[in-house]
């Protein structure tokens, strides 16, 4: 029997990639949750899954998962990758090339409850690892390397970064079977086929705390899920929650293309996921004018402002047309640093946002805010466009 | 009598009862196909001089006249068909080339019409154009590939931002079509004036072709894009500072390769001074050139353009689509044009010999294809905007343009058809009936400039109107989501090569 259930696993988790391959998109409807402690105080996963649980109707048990950032305090400093495998042979091939690129500061099974929960689960490792090379030589076109300044530090930790998400595309697209869901430093994504509740209790995310948590219960059109198809979609830092659907994704996806993001896996989520990283890591653009680029204000509304403003939002329109973010949407997106939510511009689909002390709450509807918070200071409806951020005092992470 | 072998192609259908010999159709017709004989109060019609432009049809008051195609004036043959026939026929009369106005009408494959646009449905609400902004708005010019940017907070707390990137020169247009490249003298300055007024009225451009720029259209200045081309006619530092972006015209889509000729009986005092070459000459456009022989030289002509306009102004090349054009154009783009314009073979022309217009060139639609690809895969697409012309025929073929990777598209023939033009292709002996492709005076005052740019007004507005349909439709409400994205297109009847050109899915298969 176990042999059996083995065998149906690795055939899911190969087909559905290969599935993926094809570039197939599957359009989907969803509920997404997302809680911050602004101050950087951690809480446990009980919060988002009383939360997520109470949009049990938007989703269809295809699909669930939570993204957890301050999990890992004892590997801060280390990356944490998190990976699905299909067998032995995928993991061994993967634990190469991580072996060859890092030491193994310690790695493990991912802890998991009873697995009547869920169906077919793939074999999930986490690993925490060191990079071995430092790109202290390779850095700041070889001139004398600095590791105390900020400019010669910032190269360096790019270039890791870069390094990552090379690895990361690599693995993902070569090597069958194997799937790297998250690859951040203290944080972690997990997420599989089934309602969030149940992919939260499977994956006993109430035994980790956080200080941002971020949650997806998903609604495909399609009856065929994969487990590494489900959401928070992950790569570095960022993980991004997201219910609707890109009409834009081609024109997002070109985008991106240009500058070296390979989208392999078709989605919404990941397309999203690359522009968040390209505009807000790669091109440094400050995160409180992101939203006039990914959901830019109408022409009529451009217009209407002032000379200064309208000539920068001209800008925008042209040299970021392809990062316009078109159809319905609301996302949130989040790294160590901050919660990001928004919608499409013209607000198709449902977001609502509350605050009640440090805490900052974004969901689909009100009533999952309401079951965790049930007398918020403000909650709000963000109008189409409009972000709702949150942002980490990592002064107080640190200093804990 | 002459021996004469070839046969006339319409017959002229009179019908006596309804005729009331009123000679409308005689003074239309600058063909003399029509010939009073007022002895016997009778209007004769000449079969073999008609060429078919249905003036008489359409000015006759009584409805008197049809014009027809003549049927089996040959035996049939589907080999030497009647064309053929007629031609050799010519040739043999005349020994020359022979000569044809307007695009190729070969029933060569329209991918256009083999491909089929996407709509939104449940999962992604389509959006009501009427009710919902729909935002058409382009812009042409090299993008850098980021914006610097000093992000600062004022004393209330409101962000500041400051941009430290200058943006390159942009043409803005209110929708994503302009007028394409037609000069003064291969049709009149009443043609030439709606297309500006046109352009100027509506948020978009005209070319003024090679022809040079007249003086009486220097106040449409930010509505214009002046063309270098090999003749260089009219071309001096005025001219290129009466425009908001110069267009270097390396090729034409009706004749690739191949120069032009504007006979002399066609320069007239006005298109002498504005082409800058003596009255009654014939205007010669060489081949090539004669400064250009290799992409380096193209480069040092765009520089001396941006020089000569203080880079202030776009400067773009427009080439036809043959088989490398995709390796050519990412060549342009290196040699620092600001956009590229691609003119397929089926493109309209004032004159172009025959054989060359038939059978010469490569559809758009797969030039842009794969132009498109191609920069992409050079990671210079973004450098750079694709303009595409050579028979846009309506608002869905634009948008099927876009959708396949183009930044905007030009018209001209259906710029043309809008004025009156039907397509007669008689272009270059300059009689044209409707008063466009013309410079006699008693020719050209049939095209009222006022009405010519209501006419186009209004075709410009209705395209706009059924690409907001169509944009709303399949859930997008701005043309920039939709630049690209094949995924909204699907192919019907296409091999698999074709749909490997074009990047797209065949219809029926899902994402």
């Amino acid at each position: 029997m176990n042999n059996y259930k083995h065998m149906e696993t690795t055939k899911n988790l190969k087909e559905s990639k290969q599935h993926c391959f094809s570039r197939h998109r599957i359009p989907s409807g969803c509920a997404v949750f997302g809680i911050v402690n602004e101050s950087g105080k951690t809480f446990n996963g009980s919060m988002v899954l009383d939360g997520i649980s109470m949009m049990h109707e938007r989703s269809n048990g295809l699909g669930g998962g939570f993204a957890a950032y301050g999990i890992y305090p004892q590997f801060k400093e280390d990356w944490a990758f998190h990976i699905f495998y299909d067998g032995s042979i995928s993991k061994s091939q993967t634990e190469d090339v991580l072996k060859e690129n890092f030491k193994i500061i310690f790695y493990e099974e991912i802890p998991t409850k009873n697995k009547s929960f869920v169906k077919d689960p793939p074999n999930m490792y986490r690993y925490f690892l060191k990079l071995k090379n430092n790109f202290v030589d390779s850095g700041a076109n070889k001139k004398k390397i600095d590791t105390d300044s900020r400019i010669d530090k910032d190269i360096i930790k790019e270039k890791e970064e870069d390094f990552i998400v090379d690895l990361v595309m690599k693995v993902n697209s070569n090597i069958k079977g194997a799937y790297i869901i998250s690859s951040g430093k203290n944080m972690g994504i997990f997420k599989g086929i089934g309602y969030p509740e149940d992919i939260g209790q499977f994956y006993k995310i109430d035994d980790y705390s956080a200080y941002l948590w971020t949650s997806h219960g998903r609604f495909p059109t399609n009856s065929v899920g994969w487990w590494g198809g489900a959401h928070p979609f992950g790569l570095l830092n960022w993980s991004v929650v997201h219910n609707g659907e890109i009409s834009s994704y081609g024109a997002n996806k070109r985008f991106v293309d240009g500058f070296g993001y390979e989208c392999t896996l078709s989605t919404d989520t990941e397309v999203v996921t690359y522009l968040f990283d390209l505009l807000v890591r790669k091109q440094k653009i400050d995160l409180s004018i992101i939203h006039l680029i990914l959901a830019s204000p109408l022409w009529e509304e451009i217009k209407k402002m002032p000379e200064d403003k309208r000539e920068i939002l001209k800008a925008f329109r042209i040299i970021y047309s392809g990062a316009l973010m078109n159809g319905p949407f609301s996302i949130i997106a989040a790294n160590s640093d901050f919660m990001y939510a928004l919608n499409d511009r013209i607000k198709l689909r449902p977001m609502v946002a509350a605050k009640k002390g440090n805490f900052l709450f974004v969901s689909s509807e009100e009533a999952a805010i309401r079951k965790v918070c049930s007398s918020p200071d403000i909650l709000w409806h963000p109008r189409g466009g409009e972000p709702v951020i949150g942002v980490v005092n990592k002064q107080n992470i640190k200093n804990k | 009598m002459a021996l004469k072998l070839a046969q006339s192609e319409f017959e002229i259908e009179r019908d006596s009862q309804k005729c009331i010999s009123c000679q409308v159709c005689v003074r239309q017709c600058s063909n003399d196909v029509h010939e009073y004989d007022s002895d016997e109060d009778i209007i004769y019609s000449d079969n073999d001089k008609c060429v078919g432009c249905h003036r008489c049809e359409n000015l006759c008051p009584t409805g008197a006249i049809k014009i027809k195609e003549k049927e089996a004036e040959f035996k049939k043959n589907y080999n030497w068909t009647s064309s053929h026939l007629r031609n050799i026929y010519k040739q043999a009369d005349s020994g020359g080339i022979i000569l044809t106005g307007m695009g190729c009408d070969k029933p060569y494959p329209v991918y256009w019409d083999h491909i089929l646009f996407n709509a939104a449905q449940v999962t992604n609400p389509s959006i009501d154009p009427l009710r919902e902004p729909m935002e058409i708005k382009t812009f042409i010019g090299r993008k850098p590939d980021k914006l610097n940017m000093e992000i600062s907070k004022d004393k209330n707390g409101n962000t500041k931002i400051k941009l430290k990137t200058k943006i390159p020169p942009q043409l803005e247009l209110s929708t994503p079509i302009m007028f394409s490249a037609m000069s003064y003298g291969s049709i009149s300055f009443n043609a030439c004036m709606s297309l500006a007024a046109a352009a100027s009225k509506f948020g978009t451009f005209y070319n003024t072709g090679e022809g040079g720029l007249h003086e009486d259209l220097y106040g449409f200045v930010n509505n214009t894009i002046v063309q270098v081309a090999s003749g260089r006619f009219g071309v001096d530092k005025n001219y290129l500072n009466k425009a908001a972006a110069v267009e270097i015209k390396i090729g034409q889509g009706a004749k690739p390769g191949i120069g032009g000729h504007l006979p002399g009986e066609k320069v007239t005092r006005d298109v002498s001074r504005t082409r800058m070459i003596p009255k009654g000459t014939d205007a010669l456009s060489p081949a090539p050139h004669h400064d250009i022989y290799s992409i380096e030289d193209l480069s040092q002509l765009i520089y001396a353009l941006k020089e000569a306009t203080d880079y202030k102004k776009p400067v773009g090349v427009k080439i036809s689509a043959v088989h490398n054009v995709a390796p050519i154009a990412s060549g342009i783009v290196r040699a620092g044009a600001d956009f590229i314009t691609i003119d397929g073979f089926r493109g309209g022309t004032g004159a172009a010999p025959l054989v060359i217009r038939d059978n010469v060139g490569i559809p758009i639609e797969l030039a842009l294809a794969s132009v498109d690809r191609r920069l992409r895969e050079e990671g210079i697409r973004h450098k750079v905007s694709i303009i595409v012309a050579g028979s846009i025929r309506s608002s869905s073929d634009v948008i099927k343009a876009i959708a396949l990777g183009a930044d905007a598209a030009y018209i001209g023939t259906a710029a043309l058809v809008a004025m009156g033009c039907h397509l007669c292709q008689k272009c270059y002996t300059g009689k044209c009936n409707w008063g466009i492709a013309t410079q006699d005076p008693y020719l050209t005052k049939r095209l009222n400039p006022e009405i010519g740019t209501r006419r186009l007004l209004n075709l410009l507005h209705s395209w706009s109107l059924e690409k907001k349909e169509m944009l709303g439709g399949a859930g997008i409400n701005a043309i920039e989501s939709l630049k690209g994205s094949r995924e909204h297109l699907r192919g019907i009847d296409l091999s698999e090569k074709e749909l490997a050109i074009l990047g797209i899915k065949h219809a029926g298969e899902a994402w």
